[in-house]
């Protein structure tokens, strides 16, 4: 029996109290005596070498302590032999994107640090540049990731088949905290606060950009003020920081402002996606083509996985994809929410709602008509899929069976009505992680893990894995993470922290409880954990474990699926869109949390409804510069554009993923979301829009 | 014709060089104080004691009060509030999201009254009493909003929470949470790219229904 029995709900966050009083710290929020700060000037050209930098006026203010930059940068040991990246900071006067950190300005006041950053006056020699995907898509490289199974573009043939593009444009995480480093060196060592989604890879990056061993190197990344996919590499901005800080010998902190969050920190690739799909009259599906490009920097090349959920998702016996990438001379994009599968998804599922039009089927009728029973990519079973589950909850919660399949045909109170659908699907992966777990004659059992948490509440769930095992009061349960000292874990990303890491702590306290039970002579499920430790005299006992995929993981093909029900209401004059509506079905195996769980959903469908609606970075292609870098101009969800999502979870373990049953649900909560929107606004207006994000402009009739 | 532009742009650039604010400082503020000092000063302004003296005249005395304490403070005009609890007093439970007033993060209260303290210069609020999310608890005794954030769980990462907080207590106090709407549209500066929004009106919807004092 446990002692304090969590409420249905789950735990609340550990650290809650910690949030809601403003007490715990951020990366900017370590104000160490002697503390001196930095700004970062940009580059405001896209493209070409820096000629000169006149930094006397900046150098002569008030306060100014430094300016630096490649002109007198101190010898970076990364930086020897041309290991350097191209466009790592101050390594030369190249210039890649507009917005690049190219000088640091340090003083010791943020005021003075500022001001002496607005003295520096940059000359370029400038180079052509080019910014616009849509007018280098002849440009497009491939990746070398192409999929094809049956007969390429079969659908070509199909008696009922549709062509559609979609696009879509740069989203920028936009997390509530700007990215800082706050950066402390005692002779060769250096400390490290900052944002980091993979503490142990930021510190392997740290140690290589200075040459100095991992002893030497400390980072901490013990709370996070979102990340959402941003928040893994070492960014050019930290090594600023880091340099910076070095060259004074004195704490150091950088914090970048918002505009800097457009070009600094990475964002999610536009894309221009061709849909070729098509079924026999009875909505069988025969072949689906799904061509992507998207676009990447010069200087560094990120790819994901646009095309991935097109090779599984449905019963379709062929099936091709392509992707490519065009080059331009913008910063390097990154990680977003659901990589690669949000912007992938939404074209394949607004594909399916024309498909299933063009035949005069029930989209969700038509979905389950070629409902995949087997992984057709990997030819491999699904260690779980409840999908059909997902289907026929939520169908009866939302009352599907309500919605009118002609568009345009539903008017309440003025406004044009309509329902949309839409399905989705994440890999539920798992990567090798350690925990050390020490329970001690206080009663007190804690647990240690390099793992950080950007907001879904890692330390949280990590007390409810542990709180089943271990069955003490769960306030006896301390979790320590984001610090690089702490037993390697894998990074916060990719759905895969409460899989890999929590498969961790599940295995170090199973094994905790087994050797107190040895100690204490049976098989109690719940020892009486201090006193085996005080009969024996011991000071603690502690465990710690690497733990592994199941050797069968590779046998399945896994992963967690969604399915959003939504209304919209369309304003007919004005083209204002409202969803009033959420219905968001989960199938993430085991759901460990209910209540962090359900908040996690209920944010993807958040940047779902924000992705569908307003998000959307513009780049001014004469200068290759942002001109809505602010969070007045790029538009994502408020208040005021969110209803009460519902959202329901199935609820059943999968027999492989991990011990607890559960698959990730972090990137999942968004994939699909926004073509259930455009689909909703379809089944409202009867018009289907096709290039994100879903302005008034583009509903208005004239 | 993209990059001739961006050539021309910058080689304007370079023309602006050397118009400081500190060659300002020398030629008004420094050149008054040496007007007005004896002659010793001015030697020391040219072996780099500049600085100090930029420091003395660059900063006025500001008398504010922070959740209950009185601060005699000496700040640069130019410090904004938000800048002034989170660097100089230490009170980090403000968060700076923006500085453009666009994202709500950096809520206090001023008099009562909700503000965005990144729009706020310090010395716009001397002599006024400010309140910030560390002042609004009571010693251990959470305010029932931060006990409601808690319930609801009304956030995830954290960052937004302070300013959502302060924002919704004032939301309250104006009589703008007499419905869901309402709530929604009055509470639509504070941004949370969580996406706790759902919570976050239950969690105020709550302390209005309960009819505490906030």
């Amino acid at each position: 029996m446990k002692v304090i029995a969590p409420d249905k709900d789950g735990i609340k966050r550990v650290d809650g109290r910690l949030k809601v009083t403003g007490a715990i710290r951020y990366a900017a929020e370590y104000n160490f005596p002697g503390l001196v700060y930095g700004v970062l000037v940009n580059s405001t050209v896209a493209k070409g070498t820096m000629t000169a930098i006149n930094g006397k006026a900046a150098e002569k203010a008030p306060g100014v302590l430094a300016v630096i930059s490649h002109l007198n940068v101190p010898e970076v040991s990364g930086y020897k032999d041309g290991k350097a990246q191209p466009g790592s900071p101050f390594y030369n006067n190249q210039v890649f994107f507009n917005g690049q950190p190219v000088v640091l300005v340090i003083a010791n006041t943020l005021e003075r640090a500022k001001y002496g950053a607005s003295l520096i006056k940059i000359t370029y020699k400038v180079e052509p540049h080019q910014t616009n995907l849509d007018s280098n898509l002849q440009n497009a490289v491939k990746t070398g990731d192409d999929y094809m199974r049956g007969i390429a573009n079969a659908y070509q043939s199909a008696p009922v088949k549709i062509e559609v593009e979609y696009r879509t444009p740069i989203h920028v995480h936009n997390a509530m905290e700007p990215f800082a480093v706050t950066s402390v060196w005692d002779g060769d060592k250096v400390t490290l606060y900052t944002k980091s989604q993979y503490i142990k890879g930021m510190q392997q990056d740290v140690m290589k950009l200075f040459n100095l061993p991992e002893a030497n190197v400390q980072v901490y990344s013990k709370v996070i003020g979102g990340a959402f996919g941003s928040g893994s590499p070492l960014w050019p901005y930290a090594k600023a920081a880091l340099i910076g800080s070095k060259v004074i010998s004195k704490p150091l902190k950088v914090v970048i402002d918002r505009e800097q969050m457009f070009t600094m920190v990475g964002y999610r690739s536009p894309a221009v996606q061709k849909i070729g799909m098509g079924a026999s009259a009875d909505g069988k599906l025969i072949g689906i083509t799904h061509d992507a490009i998207g676009e990447t920097a010069t200087y560094q090349r990120f790819t994901e996985g646009i095309t991935n959920t097109t090779c599984f998702l449905y019963d379709c016996p062929n099936v091709n994809t392509t992707y490519k990438l065009a080059n331009l001379d913008l910063s390097v994009p990154t990680y977003t929410r659901g990589p690669g599968e949000t912007t992938g998804v939404f074209a394949l599922e607004s594909a399916v709602d024309e498909l299933a039009y063009a035949l005069n089927m029930d989209p969700l009728g038509f979905r389950l008509k070629n409902y995949a029973e087997t992984d057709l990519e990997q030819n491999l079973p699904f260690s779980s899929k409840y999908l059909r589950e997902c289907y026929k909850q939520g169908a009866a919660q939302f009352g599907w069976n309500k919605r009118n399949q002609k568009p345009r045909s539903v008017v309440q109170n003025g406004w044009l009505v309509g329902y949309g659908l839409s399905t989705g699907a994440y890999w539920a992966g798992r990567a090798p992680s350690t925990a050390k777990a020490r329970l001690s004659p206080d009663g007190i059992l804690l647990i240690q893990s390099a793992t950080s948490d950007m907001g879904p509440g890692t330390a949280t769930v990590m007390t409810k894995i542990a709180s089943e095992i271990i069955n003490i009061p769960v306030e006896n349960i301390k979790i320590e993470l984001g610090s690089s000292a702490l037993p390697p874990a894998a990074g916060e990303y990719g759905s895969m922290t409460t899989s890999s890491v929590g498969s961790s702590v599940y295995d170090v306290c199973t094994e905790l409880k087994r050797k107190f039970n040895e100690l204490g002579g049976n098989n109690d499920d719940n020892p009486n954990y201090v006193k085996i430790l005080q009969d024996h005299k011991l000071p603690y006992l502690e465990v710690t474990r690497q733990s592994h995929p199941d050797a069968n993981s590779g046998k399945y093909s896994s992963h967690a699926y969604n399915v959003n029900f939504v209304e919209a209401h369309v304003h007919p004059a004005t083209g204002m869109v409202k969803i009033v509506r959420v219905v968001s079905v989960i199938d993430g195996g085991k759901i460990l949390n209910p209540i962090t769980a359900r908040s996690q959903i209920i944010g993807g469908v958040v940047w779902g409804i924000s992705m569908a609606l307003m998000e959307g970075g513009v780049i001014d292609h004469r200068y290759g510069k942002y001109v809505n870098s602010n969070l007045g101009e790029y538009h994502v969800a408020t208040n005021a554009d969110v209803p009460q999502i519902e959202v329901i979870f199935i609820d059943k373990k999968d027999p492989v993923t991990n011990p607890m049953g559960s698959k990730g649900i972090g990137e999942v909560g968004i994939v699909g979301v926004a073509a259930a929107m455009a689909n909703a606004v379809f089944n409202a207006t009867g018009i289907r829009v096709r290039d994100l994000p879903i302005t008034p402009d583009k509903l208005v009739q004239v | 014709m993209a990059s001739k532009n961006s050539s021309n742009e910058s080689e304007k650039d370079v023309k602006i060089l050397d118009g400081t604010r500190r060659d300002f400082l020398k030629q008004s503020t420094l050149l008054t104080a040496i007007a007005l000092t004896p002659a010793p000063l001015v030697r020391a302004a040219e072996n780099g004691w500049d600085e100090k003296i930029a420091a003395v005249y660059e900063k006025v005395p500001l008398n504010i009060e922070v959740n209950g304490v009185k601060h005699q403070l000496s700040v640069e005009p130019r410090a904004t509030l938000l800048d002034l609890l989170r660097e100089q007093l230490d009170l980090t439970g403000t968060k700076k999201g923006c500085d453009h007033g666009q994202c709500g993060a950096c809520t206090v209260h001023v008099d009562g009254h909700r503000i965005n303290s990144c729009l706020t210069l310090g010395v716009m609020v001397s002599g006024k009493k400010i309140t910030t999310i560390e002042g609004l608890a009571k010693g251990d005794q959470l305010h029932p909003m931060q006990e409601a954030f808690l319930k609801h769980d009304g956030f995830q990462c954290g960052y937004c929470t302070p300013g959502q907080i302060m924002s919704a207590v004032a939301c309250i106090r104006e009589g703008h949470a007499n419905s869901e709407t309402e709530i929604r549209e009055y509470m639509s500066g504070n941004i949370c790219r969580c996406g706790a929004y759902p919570n976050i009106v239950n969690a105020i919807q709550e302390v209005k229904d309960g009819g505490q004092t906030v």
